[in-house]
C-alpha cells in the first residue's frame, strides 16, 4: 500500500511539477526537491528535514520553489521519485535517508546537470555531494547523564537498521555511560523500521519490562518517549525536541537542524558556486543541538554534561577516544588515540562492553 | 510483577488492534465482498478516536467516533461498490490511500497533542488475584470487547438466521437474490459493521498502544488483518489465534533481543511473518478444507437480474 500511495503521490507531483514548468518558466526560480523516508509530521527524522525545507522557503521567499515526497521507501521506489524529481525541473534535490544512496547515484548520473545532495551516505559524484552531522556527538553527552541517573543501571535501546549511523549511537553512548557508571548495561532491540508507532512502543514496553529505567532511541517517532512518560521512567528524544510527548519523561533530545546548511546549498546554486562537498557537522557547525535539559537532571551531572558539550564543540574532547577496544576484544584504539573518520563512517563492530551481537 | 506476566500483557496489547480488524473483515468477506481499504478505515478511526478524546475529555465519546468514522469511510466503499458497481480491489486500494490522506490532513491539529491512556479495568479482589488477576481481569475495557466480538461473530455466524442468510449471500448471491435475501442491504450492513471494528483497531492504537497521533500510524497492520482473515479460513476463533500469534511473536522477538539471545535481529524481525505463512502453508495443505470456507462469491460484483 505504501507503495501505492506513493506512487500517487509521485504521479500527483510529478503532474504538479509539468504544470508548474509550464507557467513558472520564465520566473527563473530554483527548484527545490525533497524526499522524505517518512512523514514529515513524523515529529522526529522527516520532520526536521522538512523544518530545513520551510526555511529554505523563508529565507528565499518567491526566489525558490520547493516540492517534496514523503513517505518512499527505501529501494526501487526512491529512484523512480528522485528520477521523477529530476524530471521536473528541480535544480537541487536532497534525498535524506541512508537507504536512498544508491538511487541518488544512480539518478544523479542521467542528470548531470542537477545537484543531488545525500544525507548520510558515503557515495559522490561530481553532482552529488553528502552531508550529516555528528550525532555521536550528542550520543556521548545523553550516555553520561543516563549512566549517572540510572537506578536500575539498565539503559533500553531502541534501534532501527544495524548501519554505521546506528551503530555509532550505540557505541558512543555506551562508552560515555560506563566512563561514569561501571555497572551499565545496555539492551538493544532493534526494531527493523524507522517508523511504526505500534512497534516502537512495543519495544520500549518491552525494555521497561526487562528492568530498563531510561530510554534511548534511534527510531523516528516520539511513540517511546510517550510510552516512558506513562511509566513514569526517563528517555532521550531523538533528532526533534519531543518534549511534548514526555514532558517528565525527556531529559533531553537530539536536535538535527538541518536549515543553515540547507540554505547555504540552496544559496551556493543561486550563486552558480555549488560543488560536490562533504560535510559532517556537529555541535560547532550548530547542525546538532541539545534541547533544554531537564530540571529533573541533578545539578552536577548537568554541570558535567555542558561541560562535556562545550569540550566537544571547542575541539578538546572526542567521544571516541582511546584505549578502546571491540566487542571481540582485538585493539581499536590505543590510549589517547582518537578515532579517525573513516573508522566512524564504516562502523560496523560494536566496542567491548555491549551485549548482545551486532546484525549483520 | 512477574516478568511473564508483563510479556503476556504486552502480547495482548499487541494482537487486540490486529483482533479488531481481522474479526470485521472476516463478517465482510463472509458476506462475499472484499475490502482491502482496512488499513484506511483503521487510520481514520485511530484519528476520530483521539480527537475525539482530546475534544471531549471522554474516552467512551473518543470510541464512538472511532467506529463511526471507520463505519462512514467503509460507507463511501459500500456505495461505490455496491450501488455504483466499482472493481471491489481497485475501491479498497483507494479506499487505504484516500484513509491515509484524510487522516493526515484531519490530524494536523492533533500531532503532539497527549491524552491519558484508556484506564485500565479494576475490580477490587478479583483484580488483585495473583497471576489470574493481572493476566485475565485488568486489562482495558478494548480487550474484553475485542474477545467479546470474537465470540459472537462465531455465534452470530454459525448459530442465527441472520447469520445464514449473510453467508448465503457470501456463497451464492444470485441464489440469495432469487429466494428473495436483500444481498445489497446485507453487504451494505456487513460493511458498515467491519468499518466500525477497523476503527477501533485504530483507535486501540491511538488510544492505548502508542498513545499518540502520528500520521500514517498504522503502519501496515490493515494489511496484516487481511492476512490474518485468510490465515484463519474465515473462521473466528481463528482469527483470535492469528492475531495473537502474530502479536506474540511480535512481542517475544522484542524481549528475546532484550536478554541477548544469540540470534540476529533480521531473523527475529522475520518471525512473526515467517510463522504466519508456515502455519498458512499448513492450513492450506487440505485444499478442499480451505475452499469449503472460502466465501464462493468472494470480490465478484452483484448485479440484481430482475
Amino acid at each position: 500500500m505504501r507503495r501505492l500511495s506513493n506512487a500517487l503521490v509521485a504521479m500527483v507531483a510529478a503532474v504538479g511539477l509539468l504544470a508548474a514548468a509550464g507557467t513558472a518558466g520564465a520566473a527563473d526560480k530554483v527548484k527545490v526537491g525533497f524526499i522524505f523516508v517518512g512523514p514529515i509530521g513524523d515529529h522526529g527524522w522527516s520532520y526536521e528535514h522538512n523544518q530545513g525545507r520551510l526555511a529554505i522557503e523563508k529565507e528565499f521567499g518567491d526566489k525558490v520553489e520547493t516540492t517534496y515526497v514523503e513517505n518512499v521507501s527505501e529501494g526501487p521506489d526512491a529512484e523512480r521519485v528522485i528520477q521523477r524529481l529530476a524530471q521536473g525541473g528541480s535544480d537541487i534535490i536532497f534525498t535524506t535517508s541512508f537507504g536512498f544512496m544508491n538511487p541518488t547515484i544512480k539518478v544523479a548520473k542521467r542528470f548531470p546537470k542537477v545537484k543531488f545532495e545525500h544525507a548520510t551516505g558515503f557515495k559522490r559524484d561530481a553532482n552529488v555531494s553528502t552531508y550529516s552531522s555528528r550525532f555521536y556527538e550528542g550520543r556521548h553527552v545523553i550516555g553520561l547523564i543516563a549512566g549517572k541517573m540510572t537506578k536500575t543501571n539498565t539503559i533500553g535501546y531502541i534501534a532501527s537498521f544495524p548501519i554505521p549511523e546506528v551503530v555509532r549511537g550505540i557505541n558512543a553512548a555506551y562508552l560515555a555511560a560506563k566512563s561514569v557508571n561501571p555497572d551499565i548495561k545496555f539492551k538493544v532491540v532493534w526494531v527493523s523500521t524507522w517508523f511504526d508507532p505500534g512497534k516502537e512502543a512495543d519495544a520500549a514496553k518491552a525494555l521497561i519490562d526487562q528492568g530498563a529505567d531510561i530510554l534511548m532511541q534511534h527510531t523516528d517517532s516520539p511513540a517511546a518517549m510517550k510510552i516512558a512518560e506513562e511509566a513514569g521512567i526517563f528517555a532521550f528524544g531523538q533528532a526533534s525536541d519531543m518534549h511534548r510527548f514526555g514532558p517528565n519523561a525527556q531529559l533531553t533530545s537530539i536536535v538535527d537542524a538541518w536549515s543553515p546548511y540547507y540554505i547555504s546549498r540552496v544559496k551556493a546554486v543561486m550563486d552558480g558556486t555549488w560543488e560536490s562537498t562533504d560535510t559532517w557537522g556537529g555541535f560547532d557547525s550548530g547542525m546538532v543541538l541539545l534541547s533544554d535539559y531537564s530540571d529533573k537532571i541533578p545539578a552536577d551531572v548537568r554541570e558535567m554534561a555542558e561541560k562535556a558539550h562545550d569540550a566537544i564543540k571547542a575541539g578538546t574532547l572526542h567521544p571516541f577516544t582511546g584505549p578502546i577496544n571491540k566487542q571481540d576484544g582485538s585493539v581499536w584504539l590505543k590510549a589517547g588515540e582518537t578515532a579517525p573518520d573513516g573508522d566512524l563512517l564504516g562502523m560496523n563492530f560494536y566496542v567491548e562492553g555491549v551485549e548482545g551481537s551486532l546484525p549483520k | 510483577m512477574d516478568l511473564t506476566i508483563l510479556i503476556l500483557q504486552g502480547i495482548i496489547v499487541a494482537a487486540t488492534p490486529l483482533l479488531f480488524a481481522a474479526i470485521g473483515e472476516l463478517v465482510v468477506e463472509k458476506s462475499g465482498v472484499l475490502n482491502l481499504g482496512v488499513e484506511g478505515m483503521m487510520i481514520v478511526g485511530a484519528i476520530a478516536g483521539f480527537a475525539m478524546t482530546i475534544e471531549s475529555g471522554s474516552h467512551l465519546l473518543g470510541l464512538v467516533a472511532a467506529a463511526t468514522a471507520g463505519a462512514a469511510t467503509a460507507a463511501i466503499f459500500a456505495v461505490l461498490t455496491q450501488f455504483l458497481m466499482s472493481n471491489q480491489v481497485a475501491t479498497g486500494l483507494a479506499l487505504t490511500i484516500f484513509g491515509l490522506g484524510v487522516s493526515a490532513l484531519w490530524g494536523q491539529g492533533y500531532s503532539g497533542q497527549s491524552t491519558a491512556p484508556l484506564a485500565r479495568l479494576h475490580i477490587p479482589v478479583i483484580s488483585d488475584l495473583p497471576i489470574v488477576g493481572p493476566l485475565l481481569f485488568s486489562h482495558d475495557i478494548l480487550v474484553y470487547l475485542s474477545v467479546a466480538l470474537v465470540v459472537g461473530v462465531a455465534w452470530f455466524l454459525n448459530r442465527t438466521r441472520a447469520g445464514l442468510i449473510l453467508r448465503a449471500v457470501g456463497e451464492s448471491h444470485s441464489s440469495a437474490h432469487a429466494i428473495g435475501y436483500p444481498v445489497v442491504k446485507v453487504r451494505f450492513l456487513a460493511l458498515l459493521f467491519g468499518g466500525a471494528c477497523a476503527g477501533l483497531g485504530g483507535a486501540y492504537l491511538s488510544l492505548v498502544q502508542t498513545p499518540l497521533w502520528v500520521e500514517d500510524m498504522t503502519a501496515g497492520r490493515g494489511w496484516i488483518a487481511l492476512a490474518i482473515v485468510v490465515f484463519a479460513t474465515w473462521k473466528p476463533g481463528r482469527a483470535f489465534a492469528g492475531a495473537y500469534l502474530f502479536g506474540g511473536v511480535t512481542v517475544l522477538q522484542l524481549h528475546a533481543q532484550g536478554f541477548g539471545v544469540g540470534i540476529d535481529a533480521q531473523y527475529l524481525s522475520m518471525l512473526p511473518y515467517v510463522t504466519t505463512v508456515v502455519v498458512l502453508v499448513i492450513i492450506s495443505r487440505d485444499k478442499a478444507r480451505v475452499s469449503l470456507n472460502a466465501p464462493a462469491c468472494l470480490g465478484k460484483p452483484f448485479y440484481a437480474s430482475s
